[in-house]
């Protein structure tokens, strides 16, 4: 009778994953002795655990080797021992050892796949289908790169030993992003799992042995907080890779400031998902199973905030209700199982705290009437209406299957609700009209756009957040780039001019002429600062040349403000910016020797040195007015039928502090990149010789630029740069300092994850910069992906 | 059998005016997003064990089992009619512990001169007589020889007429010549269910796909049909998603209940799972049911015979070991 019952009811049935091997894997694991260091397996130094539970079951899995500060310091003195050998490996060497990871991951996926899931509580099908193929493919691009890379990125070596902490979210493809590029650009790696979920990192290790990585060059050391800090605080390691939290970045930014360690961040994300009145609505419902309910919505980039046009909302609501209601939420082990179980007791505790803050707020929540399993950490799928973004769920990344709805009534709306968010990781679109989904892409504050699709992910696309949500990319040339350093020999430490205790004379004896007023340049026109002091500026022998404006935060707020508000210059076409430019480097050719004589007359260069400076200011900003219209994003190939395209976007608003020395030129160098990609900027230019950049208004005035483009503030530089660097609507922030500023600045920064250049208290050769070009033109753009399936 | 009801009760769709603005509404199809789905569908549900068994039981019970040679004759024709009175080796089916239910095939599908050799064959068993109609495969044939045709094969005893469109009025957009076109074979079918044929794999796109089918439910198809089978392309699950979007669209804005059969290639048990689970995710259980879903199959019977051997014996079985059609 048994069959004609199942015959009448056509239930789906148990599809259990066998799990055999991955438990004989974990039966015979030795886990007391689970560091990777140096190629051999380690106890901690400390001897200490910690348990790891399966959260399908919340039976404990293992308990694992702990790793305290002692066995980060000995993994990364290995990776040091390790790492010039391995950077002067040949391309194709390391190529090979990047192609039998891949193809080891292959043989062994479904061991791999099985462990994730128990240790994670993800769908087996998502862990076979989506993450560990993910895996792979990484791996076997990435050994592409490893090969060309003398060729595709010359006069660069690699960082050197990378410190990466990866989240437990995909622990395994986290693994992947991290390490393959640091391998194919010649890094070794000391990378700390997620403390929920360390083994298939573990197991990874095992199999690095059998791929021919040299010792030294991978090590993995299980852990928790104290490991990861040790990790981020080691003196030998150059570059932190961080994917994890906003609130961990931040920490991480502050911790790292000032070491001169290069650093990518990718945090949080409450990405928006935008359905359009022309949407094929059902197939938009589908975006959302793949955009909120994978991996139980414990995405990075989950498309978390529903924006519905009001025409389809009543309609699209209710097929997201009867889709929500063929959802299996059940073991993971369950091939048929859409949604499995929250990583960890902590977690599911955070879910619900948040979805009942929310409904003490307003929101109404709908679940489906679905069966969760008796026992485990469970949570079914949830649709929260009745919100605005006031509520915290609309605010907060809730990291767990619950999708908040929202309407708007225009496309210029949807935009504006899109964007209105502290993070900026991704977005999707849905519209069957190719031309408003092609305007909304490039307005999205988000690294990631998808088109008519959610979640898609590829080695070649380049992926990571504006804003909050961090900075840096994963995957593609620019993934890369985070391992690379320029090639450069050392340098000497920057010396900023000390404050003048007192500058001799007097206004009266510039005779001849009439007094000049030199205020600040905010907005398009020349306003006196706000606090009505001016600062005296001395000449090259101690007496009064002029005085400037002495700006201070509330000028910075207001330069800060005018950039904002000048849209036109982000939005006009590159060829216009560039004739822009040009304009500006004729009319500063047409007072070539008037500023000339003034580098002389306050810095006391030679005439000809001063000449030099002049011109190389003029060639610089030809140079990016050159460069305006050509610096271009590229068409990926992913693999699928369609186009990723990288866009180069501007960063936004950049503060440039500038040096002393040079001080023409090293204000041109930065201002005339920032500007050429779009950017609006506000400067702050040397406290020693403002009026170099004071007479440069007049100049800015008869160029075009649009108002607000450029904004210059004159001022104490140290206190200005604090002042940029604790505004939450700069984007970037350029700074020439010295250490204790940059430090300071980089600190910081952290509040809201600007992207920050310093030169770490070094001096800069502006001279050698002017032949870097392509740096500047990357530290001012940031690159979307904008991902276009097609298909009729 | 009344023509208010079809065969298990559910009230017949009696097709509503031709409303353009629906096909407007309905225009938005993604393609590469139906790909997605179709992909992850086949993949997010997998069926194991007795629950297979009873799954490809299923499978048979919506069978048309087909023939759709030139080279048919009456001989060839009662050997499918003898294979859908018996479907499994008596063994299996007591093996399977199915005591009295008899599952067979829905319908037996055939040209038009063998309507009454099928119709006597199958005297009495409940299995439907279905033919195929309107000079299939092409349907270019004279309108007047078309209808003619229809009921012809209904006078002969077919309780089911499997029609072809003009797929050039699809293709030239011409909604109401086809609404007119179907409306026609509806009423020339009288009492016998119609089963509108689209031949996916030459409508060019899958918002084609959607549009016909809302003209043929809105001109009053019992089923709309993928492919005749002798496209190059046949049923494939982005053309199934289309198809079952545009069906569940009509019921929810007509309330009526139309059936949905895909044909052509689908040859594997596996296969019917997937098309069974792709009815039970898109439209739920009341489409699982041979009223509202039929596969077009000829040679599908024989592997699922060989699935349930295998279920049975767990040893993997070979074709001769099962009587063929």
């Amino acid at each position: 009778m048994n069959i004609l019952e199942k015959y009448a009811t056509m239930e789906y049935g148990p599809s259990p994953e066998a799990r055999n091997e991955a438990d004989a894997w974990l039966a015979q694991r030795n886990f007391d002795e689970a560091l990777f260091i140096d190629g051999s397996w380690r106890a901690p130094a400390s001897g200490e655990k910690f348990e790891i539970i399966e959260p399908a079951t919340g039976r404990m899995i293992a308990s694992i080797a702990c790793a305290g500060a002692d066995d980060v310091a000995a993994a990364v003195a290995a990776a040091q021992r390790a790492q010039a050998a391995w950077g002067a490996t040949s391309g194709f060497e390391r190529a090979r050892v990047l192609y039998a990871l891949g193809r080891m991951l292959q043989r062994n996926a479904r061991l791999f796949s099985v462990l994730e899931s128990i240790n994670n509580g993800k769908p087996i099908r998502e862990s076979r289908d989506i993450d560990v193929p993910l895996a792979v493919r990484h791996f076997l691009y990435h050994a592409g790169w490893a090969q060309t890379m003398d060729r595709e990125f010359p006069g660069y070596k690699p960082v050197g030993v990378v410190g990466q902490i990866i989240p437990w979210n995909f622990p395994l493809l986290m693994l992947a992003w991290k390490i393959a590029p640091a391998l194919a650009a010649g890094c070794t790696v000391v990378l700390k799992p997620a403390e929920f979920t360390p083994l298939t990192a573990i197991l990874f290790a095992e199999m690095c042995e059998r791929c021919g990585v040299p010792k030294g060059v991978v090590n993995i050391l299980p852990g928790g907080p104290e490991a990861g800090a040790a990790i981020v605080r080691h003196p030998d390691v150059a570059k932190i890779a961080f994917t994890g939290s906003s609130e961990v970045g931040k920490l991480i930014r502050k911790e790292t400031a000032g070491s001169g360690k290069k650093l990518s961040l990718e945090l949080g994300g409450k990405s928006p998902f935008i359905v359009l009145e022309d949407a094929d609505l059902d197939s938009a419902v589908e975006g959302l199973v793949d955009g909120i309910w994978f991996n139980q919505g414990q995405v990075c980039c989950a498309g978390s905030r529903l924006l519905m046009h009001e025409s389809i909302a009543a309609k699209f609501i209710a097929k997201t209700k009867a889709r929500m209601a063929q959802m299996r939420v059940g073991s993971p082990l369950d091939k048929n199982t859409d949604i499995g179980a929250i990583v960890a007791p902590v977690q599911i505790e955070r879910i619900r705290e948040l979805v009942a803050e929310g409904e003490k707020q307003g929101a109404v929540c709908w679940q489906p009437d679905c069966a969760l399993p008796s026992s485990g950490l469970f949570y079914p799928p949830t649709l929260v209406t009745n919100v605005s973004p006031a509520n915290i769920l609309v605010q907060e990344e809730i990291f767990g299957p619950v999708l908040v709805a929202m309407t708007f009534r225009s496309i210029d709306e949807a935009i504006e609700l899109a964007n209105n968010s502290r993070y900026g990781l991704a977005a999707s679109v849905w519209s069957e009209n190719m031309n408003a989904a092609l305007h909304v892409a490039p307005q999205l504050k988000a690294g990631v756009v998808w088109l008519n699709g959610t979640n898609m992910f590829d080695a070649s696309c380049g992926f990571g957040g504006y804003r909050e949500s961090g900075f840096g990319r994963e995957g593609g040339r620019e993934g890369l780039q985070e391992y690379l350093v320029p090639q450069s020999s050392p340098t000497p430490l920057y010396r900023p001019l000390p404050e003048l205790e007192a500058v001799e004379g007097d206004e009266g004896e510039n005779l001849g002429i009439i007094d000049r007023t030199h205020k600040l340049y905010i907005g398009g026109k020349q306003v006196r600062p706000d606090g009505n002091y001016s600062m005296r500026v001395a000449d090259s022998g101690g007496r009064l040349a002029g005085e400037a404006g002495l700006g201070n935060r509330k000028d910075i707020r207001d330069a800060v403000s005018a950039a904002r508000a000048c849209h036109s210059w982000a939005e006009t076409t590159a060829y216009n910016r560039s004739q822009v430019l040009y304009f500006l480097a004729e009319n500063l050719s047409a007072r070539a020797s008037e500023f000339a004589n003034r580098l002389q007359q306050l810095t006391g260069m030679g005439a000809e040195a001063a000449k030099n400076e002049v011109e190389l200011s003029i060639r610089c900003i030809f140079a990016y007015a050159g460069w305006a219209d050509k610096f271009e994003g590229r068409v990926h190939s992913p693999p699928m039928r369609g186009v990723a395209i990288a866009m180069n976007e501007p960063v936004g608003t950049i503060g440039i502090v500038a040096p002393d020395d040079t001080p023409l030129l090293g204000l041109v160098s930065m201002i005339a990149p920032a500007l050429a990609m779009g950017n609006r900027v506000i400067a702050v230019p040397s406290a020693r010789y403002p009026l170099v950049a004071t007479d440069l208004f007049q100049v800015l005035d008869i160029s075009d630029l649009p108002a607000g483009s450029i904004n210059i503030v004159t001022g104490r530089s140290a206190e200005l740069a604090l002042v940029l660097a604790r505004h939450d609507d700069v984007d970037g922030l350029w700074c020439v300092a010295d250490s204790e500023v940059c430090r300071a600045v980089e600190a910081e920064s952290a509040g809201n994850v600007k992207r920050v250049w310093t030169n770490a208290g070094l001096a800069v050769d502006w001279q050698v910069e002017g032949a870097r070009e392509d740096v500047w033109l990357r530290r001012s753009t940031e690159v979307k992906n904008v991902w276009i399936p097609y298909g009729e | 059998m009344t023509s208010s009801v079809n065969h298990s009760g559910h009230p017949r769709n009696p097709g509503i005016d031709l409303d353009l603005s629906w096909l407007d509404d309905m225009r938005y199809v993604n393609r590469s997003a139906l790909e997605r789905r179709a992909q992850t569908l086949a993949r997010r549900r997998s069926i194991k064990g007795e629950y297979q068994a009873a799954w490809l039981l299923r499978s048979i019970a919506c069978m048309d089992l087909t023939t759709l040679s030139s080279h048919d004759t009456d001989e060839r024709v009662r050997r499918l009619c003898a294979k859908a009175k018996q479907p499994l080796r008596p063994d299996m089916v007591a093996q399977l512990g199915l005591g009295d239910t008899v599952i067979r095939p829905a319908a037996v599908c055939v040209y038009h001169p063998f309507v009454a050799t099928a119709v006597e064959a199958l005297q009495g068993t409940g299995i439907q007589v279905a033919a195929v109609s309107t000079a299939f495969p092409h349907g270019l044939a004279p309108f007047a020889t078309r209808l003619q045709e229809i009921k012809e094969s209904v006078a002969d005893g077919a309780t089911e007429i499997d029609v072809v469109i003009t797929r050039g009025h699809v293709l030239s957009g011409q909604w109401s010549a086809l609404y007119d076109e179907v409306k026609a074979f509806r009423a020339a079918c009288g009492e016998a269910h119609l089963k509108v044929i689209l031949g996916t794999g030459e409508l060019s796109t899958l918002r084609n796909v959607m549009r016909a089918s809302l003209v043929s439910m809105m001109a009053g198809a019992d089923f709309v049909k993928t492919s005749t089978g002798k496209e190059t392309v046949n049923a494939t699950l982005p053309v199934g998603l289309a198809m079952t979007r545009a069906i569940r669209t009509y019921h929810e804005r007509t309330g009526w209940l139309v059936g949905f059969k895909p044909a052509g290639g689908i040859s594997s048990a596996k296969q019917s799972l997937d098309w069974l689970s792709l009815m039970r995710e898109e439209l739920g259980l009341t489409w699982l049911d041979p009223t509202l879903f039929r596969f077009g199959a000829s040679s599908l019977l024989t592997d699922i015979e060989r699935q349930l051997d295998h279920y049975l014996t767990g040893r993997y079985s070979a074709n001769h070991r099962h009587a063929i059609a």
